[in-house]
């Protein structure tokens, strides 16, 4: 019976999420004011229902209902508590709900945090939230249904919970991406409601923007945990596989970046409009392919969901409507944007445009090598893939650029530049020596080998943060001593530091492992030895270790440098009871601050010895923490004091001024 | 030309000289990655109407099924072989250094990326066979049969 | 020149402009449906929905040999006479792999089912019902899928539902499964009766 709550509640969130989509939007187009202010308790409602929704398919693994097939084929009676709960995702039907459930938290929060929005904007934006909303609970209820019963045939335990994704990193992984995708629907729909009200100006881009920072924070915050899930859970020591799916998040993430940075150009200088308009549009377009890429089976892929053409179309039909749509509007209202202001060549809005460009640029890339595949079939040219070094070689190509002017852009001031550039070069000069010696430095410190493009990695990582810094203190010592200087900078201002410095980051821990890992597949008996990277690892023992569902074999080594005993690493090999088909390899992982140990439990050879795979990668971490880094960038610029109760008194002006 | 039009026109300049540089970037990375697909007997046999076969040391991906007692491992070190077919008749031989995938064993449906190193052996760089029990690539599947295979119902199907 | 026709000319081209403007807003939609349009192609590529159009028809007629007995030849009769399974298999398909054991059950069960081997080596096929049992009450060898093509075929494991008149009255592609037979299939079985 309790399912059915579960399935009832959709049923009525779905009917609320049609009433908002057309009811305020008629309100505001013949200004009735009841109408409009109707969005907001439907949004609210909407929400309430599915967390309800949700909260009892939560329930019905919790207490293992076997007869809600979605139950069944994804979870087991064994499982862990906490998998239990986190498999509510782990398959497509939940994880719809998951993405549909977001949506409503986003419609809803939008609804609550907006007080200093127009009510006639607010209902307006509501409601193109209110149509996305539509189509996937319409997705959910017509071809993945999770509340379906199986009776009468009652299975007796679940099929259990893939085992890849019976790991505290997946728990979160996937709504915090889903957070990120559907975030970007609140600038999509800012952009949707101003196209539609036919009206752009500075303050849609000043209510669009913590939204969408807030969606970028969460999408690189989930890159970065699926990233890092990869590395420890699968075994193969790599941090990114340039997989479809990757591909898939990756692409609204470019996307995303060069939108934050164009709407601050747009609520700053009331330029790039259009520029905007188009990237808010591409965002959600872009998260929407990729929902679609994976859920379909069009492209094969490590971690895709199961292909079913019919799921597929309706996902197809709706990508068109939604993308197809808003970029009609987009061509055909297109010519109410205006942008005022002018900017000289050497502007700071010049070089933000030129990051935009080399983003978009990415983007594309990324889109041709993830689509070319599928075209290259389709034209009858044979099977092929894109191999990895395509897209390495181009990324390194194309950071170059990014970087530098990534560098230069913050120490530029809007507008123009004063006449005399000699000073600004002067320095620049000064940060890129700075860097370069910086860069060769660092490998002939922790390398015996200094390689050209990790040179180059390093010095575009230290320019970016030289430059940042020399930016600071440009910006602190303008009026004040440094010390008090530095403390009056506003948290936007150090949300764009973090944001560069965590780029940064990660261009380190890139360039060092893509260049000085060290990967070896060894064949060893218990008792062998082996020195790798100055470290001598030895292979101990090996023996059972079993876990409630799963039993395995666990490898014991002891690691030590220079003849000290630095620790002790267990590398495990599970089967799991329901699927034991499907080994996994638990690596052992000994981290550093400049290096990561990594030990991979192969397959049993012949004469009881193993197939051992042992990594040693340089600064790894540094990638995910340079994802760190920057996200919480975007929390400081999320939290500044312009956005936290946006203005009131403007916002009336401004909507006195316009209505 | 006034100040105006000389900043359009190195505006227009740069734009057309990065879009230029970027195209010939990508065209030349993806003729170095593009990896075309076989399937053992179209190796053997050469690829498409114009049997077109992979010259020596070209890189390339083969998917096939590994043939059952055609394993053999090196006693010293992890140096792999085994024969790949698919009922066309064509074998092809790997060579492989390394662990193989958790789920590799014989009879399986695998896909392997290498160079060729002479007509029928390839030295591979990375073998894959997918985290599914049944998966079989399908464009070994399609490719081997002209047919598709289908993927088994449970687990992804609830109805 | 005129006063007036020196008015007019920025007025046309401010017209084109526009109108030019508008081509150049209409490039990202263009693109986007052309992508759309091989993301469709790729969707149906794998054409798993097609419905059979042999159902409510009479089996084909066909001259095949017996799998295990090579001289033995086999016609449209041993189709008929009583509800039956034809199910098509071959060895190079790990579905079929993972199918073969719930057929042998359901041969236990008292199912009959004629098995139809698919673009196979007879060797290997007669290795693999050794290893993995027979539940064939009858197994043809269908090398080239000639019979394949006629039935529709396009993949494997398929299974055709025939009546005792020779009448194929359901096709199901894909594995048979506990849960699929107890589910439906099962009950399209018991109808042939």
């Amino acid at each position: 019976m309790i399912p059915e709550i579960g399935h009832f509640s959709l049923i009525v969130a779905t009917a609320l999420s049609f009433l908002l989509a057309i009811y305020p939007l008629i309100g505001a187009k013949i200004n009735h004011p009841g109408m409009i202010n109707s969005a907001k308790p439907l949004a609210i409602m909407q929400f309430l229902l599915m967390s309800l929704s949700f909260a009892v398919l939560a329930y019905a693994f919790a207490t293992d209902d076997f007869s809600v097939g979605y139950v069944a084929t994804n979870s087991n009676s064994l499982l862990p508590i906490q998998y239990k709960i986190s498999a509510v995702w782990g398959g497509h039907e939940g994880s719809l709900l998951l993405w549909s459930l977001t949506l409503a938290i986003w419609t809803a929060a939008v609804a609550v945090f907006s007080q200093g929005i127009p009510k006639v904007a607010l209902a307006r934006v509501l409601s193109v939230m209110g149509m996305i909303a539509i189509g996937f609970n319409l997705f959910i209820l017509l071809t993945s249904n999770p509340f379906d019963r199986t009776l009468p045939y009652l299975p007796l335990d679940g099929n259990d919970l893939n085992p890849l994704l019976q790991d505290i990193g997946l728990i979160f992984h996937p709504p915090m991406l889903y957070m990120g995708y559907v975030g970007f629907s609140v600038a999509f729909a800012f952009a949707i409601a101003a196209l539609m009200a036919g009206r752009l100006d500075s303050a849609w881009a000043r209510w669009s923007r913590p939204w969408t920072l807030i969606a970028w924070v969460f999408l690189t915050s989930g890159i970065a945990l699926g990233s890092w899930w990869a590395y420890y859970e699968l075994g193969w020591g790599g941090w990114w596989f340039w997989d479809p799916v990757e591909n898939s998040s990756f692409m609204p993430w470019l996307a995303g970046t060069a939108l934050i940075h164009s709407l601050a150009v747009s609520e700053k200088r009331g330029v790039f409009k259009s520029w905007t308009v188009l990237l808010s549009i591409s965002a959600f377009s872009l998260s929407l392919l990729g929902t679609f890429l994976v859920r379909s089976g069009v492209l094969v892929s490590v971690h895709a969901f199961a292909s079913d053409p019919a799921r597929g179309l309706f996902i197809l039909a709706f990508l068109i409507a939604v993308v197809g749509g808003s970029l009609l509007l987009y061509a055909v209202k297109g010519s109410e944007i205006k942008s005022r202001g002018k900017y000289s060549l050497f502007s700071r809005e010049t070089f933000l445009l030129m990051n935009n460009v080399l983003l978009i640029a990415a983007l594309l890339v990324v889109l041709i090598g993830t689509l070319l595949p599928l075209v290259h079939k389709e034209l009858g040219m044979g099977s092929i893939s894109i191999g990895v070094p395509f897209f390495n070689n181009i990324f390194f190509y194309m950071i170059i650029p990014l970087a530098i002017a990534l560098g230069v852009a913050p120490l530029l001031r809007w507008k123009k530049q004063e006449a005399d550039l000699r000073p600004l070069f002067k320095q620049l000069a000064v940060c890129a020596v700075a860097s370069i010696v910086l860069a060769v430095a660092l490998p002939a410190i922790f390398a015996d080998k200094i390689k050209i493009v990790a040179v180059v990695g390093f010095a575009l990582a230290f320019w970016v943060i030289i430059t940042s810094s020399l930016e600071v203190y440009i910006r602190a010592t303008h009026r004040h001593s440094f010390v008090s200087g530095v403390t009056k900078l506003g948290r936007s201002h150090w949300a764009m530091v973090l944001g560069h410095v965590g780029l940064a980051m990660m261009l380190i821990g890139i360039s060092a492992t893509q260049n000085y890992k060290i990967e070896k597949d060894l064949r060893m008996l218990p008792g062998d030895e082996v020195v790798f990277a100055d470290y001598l690892f030895e292979f101990e023992r090996i023996g059972e270790a079993n876990g409630s569902n799963y039993e395995g074999y666990k490898a014991v080594f002891n690691i030590s440098k220079d003849g000290k005993f630095e620790t002790v690493m267990k590398a495990e090999k599970r089967s799991y009871f329901a699927q034991r088909s499907m080994p996994m390899t638990e690596a052992a992982i000994d981290w550093g601050v400049t290096r990561d140990l990594y030990i991979a439990l192969g397959e049993q050879l012949a004469d009881d010895s193993w197939a051992i795979r042992i990594y040693y990668e340089p600064f790894i971490r540094f990638i995910w923490w340079g994802g760190l880094v920057m996200s919480i960038g975007g929390l400081l610029a999320v939290s500044d004091r312009r956005y936290r109760f946006v203005n009131k008194r403007v916002a009336k002006a401004q909507s006195l001024g316009q209505e | 030309m006034n100040p105006r039009r000389k900043k359009r026109l190195s505006i227009a300049l740069v734009i057309i000289i990065g879009l230029g540089t970027m195209t010939g970037l990508v065209l030349y990375a993806l003729k170095q990655n593009i990896d075309l697909f076989y399937t053992p007997s179209q190796l053997v046999e050469g690829l498409g109407e114009d049997k077109v076969k992979p010259e020596i040391g070209q890189r390339l991906r083969i998917g096939g099924l590994v043939m059952p007692g055609t394993v053999t491992r090196n006693m010293e070190d992890l140096k792999v072989s085994f024969v790949l077919s698919d009922d066309n008749g064509g074998l092809v031989t790997l060579e492989y250094e390394g662990i193989l995938p958790d789920l590799f064993r014989e009879g399986q449906g695998i896909v392997a990326q290498g160079v060729l190193k002479s007509a029928n052996v390839i030295s591979a760089s990375e073998v894959l066979a997918k985290h599914d029990e049944e998966y079989m690539p399908p464009e070994v599947a399609e490719a081997i049969k002209g047919i598709k295979h289908m993927k088994p119902e449970y687990g992804n199907e609830t109805k | 020149m005129t006063d007036d026709e020196k008015k007019k000319k920025p007025l046309i081209t401010a017209d084109e402009k526009k109108k030019k403007q508008l081509m150049t807003r209409l490039i990202p939609l263009i693109v986007f449906l052309c992508v759309s349009a091989f993301l469709y192609i790729g969707l149906f590529r794998d054409a798993t929905v097609l419905e059979s159009t042999f159902i409510g028809r009479p089996v084909p007629e066909f001259a095949l040999n017996d799998l295990v007995e090579p001289e033995l030849q086999h016609d449209k009769s041993v189709l008929t006479g009583q509800p039956m399974l034809l199910n098509v298999w071959a060895t190079w398909c790990p579905t079929c792999y993972a199918e073969h054991k719930y057929l042998n059950e359901l041969a236990e069960d008292g199912v009959y089912i004629v098995g139809m081997n698919y673009k196979d080596e007879r060797s290997k096929a007669l290795r693999w019902l050794e290893e993995l049992d027979n539940p064939y009450k009858i197994s043809l060898y269908d090398p080239d899928g000639m019979l394949g093509l006629d039935l529709g075929v396009y993949g494997a494991p398929e299974t055709f539902f025939i009546d005792s008149k020779g009448i194929i009255q359901f096709k199901h592609v894909g594995d048979i499964n506990p849960r699929n037979w107890n589910g439906e299939l099962k009950a399209i079985y018991e109808q042939l009766k």
